[in-house]
């Protein structure tokens, strides 16, 4: 018997997916596709940007002496007034487009973006207690960049990139005083400044731009 | 109402629910919300992947722009246009084309014709499911 008379051993072909787990595979893409589209036009480009300019008022109001009284307060009351420009013009937005903002969507990103800024608010005050002041804009651009990583993404794909330039500019803030040990402590504090308006200030503005232009507002 | 294209590059894709599935011819008697839930009675308009999703992310948005349903869907500028126009054609979507600025804007809205083909093919796959359990 020649190999050419042996017959064929053919492999028995894969059953094919049961009926109802393809209806279940295709009503599964249905919700995650609707879930994705849900929070698509959520974020207001607008707020982030206003949350961009904030800051960099900020930046000018705050000085350059991280130790001073001054800067501190300057930048604790900054955030609260830009996180509420972004939400008034995220809810705004989400009204007048009259997209779907679900209780179950807005509990799994306050869960996802909370965390991290809340752990950045025990650390801040722990900074403070030890006088650690040169740490704060790096440690709070991590912690921030962090959160926005984290929100961002049930959100459109520009909000982690986001994310995650603001925890690079956060490595560079923390490794200035390491890195700049050896100068004056005001040259210091107008670096690290300088990196908080380029940080919070710039890349909310340009992202602000961007997600405005691409996502209708 | 603009002419309904079934064309067959509505053809699913390997893996999804279709005429020709396995159990097809038994199942011509399930039960559901649609009377008609037999496969060869899916809206196959709506049942390509690129097309349902277009609907679905319609279905929960009052409109969408091009790029943000291509974004969404994560697709190429001609795949989604030609997708698109299938559903446009159908009456299932509107789209409305603008200017922001100097730059063409084009929107997209479900109408209530594709709305209804949507709770359709819902009804559809639900009762597939539940005839293939009662089985």
């Amino acid at each position: 018997m020649t190999r050419h008379d042996r017959p064929l051993k053919l492999e028995p072909p894969a059953p094919p997916p049961a009926l109802s787990d393809r209806a279940l595979d295709n009503l599964r893409f249905i919700r995650q596709t609707m879930e994705a589209a849900g929070t698509f036009t959520a974020v207001s480009g607008a707020g982030i940007t206003l949350t961009g300019i904030v800051a960099l008022i900020a930046t000018l109001v705050a000085g350059t002496h991280l130790e001073s009284p001054r800067w501190l307060l300057t930048w604790m009351a900054a955030a609260p007034i830009a996180f509420s420009a972004s939400v008034y013009h995220t809810v705004r937005k989400t009204r007048a487009s009259k997209a779907t903002f679900t209780t179950a969507l807005a509990r799994k990103l306050a869960l996802a973006f909370f965390p991290s800024l809340v752990a950045g608010a025990v650390l801040t005050a722990v900074a403070i207690r030890a006088g650690w002041y040169p740490a704060l804009p790096g440690m709070w651009l991590m912690m921030y960049g962090a959160a926005v990583m984290a929100g961002g993404a049930m959100s459109v794909p520009i909000v982690p990139v986001m994310g995650a330039l603001f925890m690079g500019f956060g490595a560079i803030a923390l490794a200035v005083p390491l890195v700049f040990a050896g100068w004056p402590p005001e040259l210091r504090g107008v670096l690290l400044n300088s990196i908080m308006a380029a940080g919070f200030g710039g890349l909310h503005v340009l992202f602000g731009y961007l997600i405005s232009r691409r996502y209708g507002g | 109402m603009a002419k309904r294209n079934t064309a067959a590059s509505t053809r699913p894709p390997a893996g999804d629910v279709g005429a020709h599935g396995p159990g097809a011819g038994g199942l011509s008697s399930v039960d559901g919300h649609a009377t008609d839930a037999t496969p060869a009675a899916l809206d196959r308009l709506i049942h390509e992947r690129i097309r349902l999703g277009i609907v679905s992310a319609l279905a929960v948005n009052d409109s969408l722009s091009f790029n943000a349903l291509k974004s969404l869907m994560g697709t190429t500028d001609g795949n989604l246009s030609v997708h698109a126009r299938k559903l446009e054609e159908a009456g299932y979507i509107l789209c409305t084309k603008s200017f922001e600025g100097r730059l063409p804007k084009t929107d997209y809205a479900l109408s209530p014709l594709g709305r209804q083909a949507l709770e359709r093919y819902l009804g559809h796959m639900e009762a597939i499911i539940k005839a293939t359990r009662e089985r």
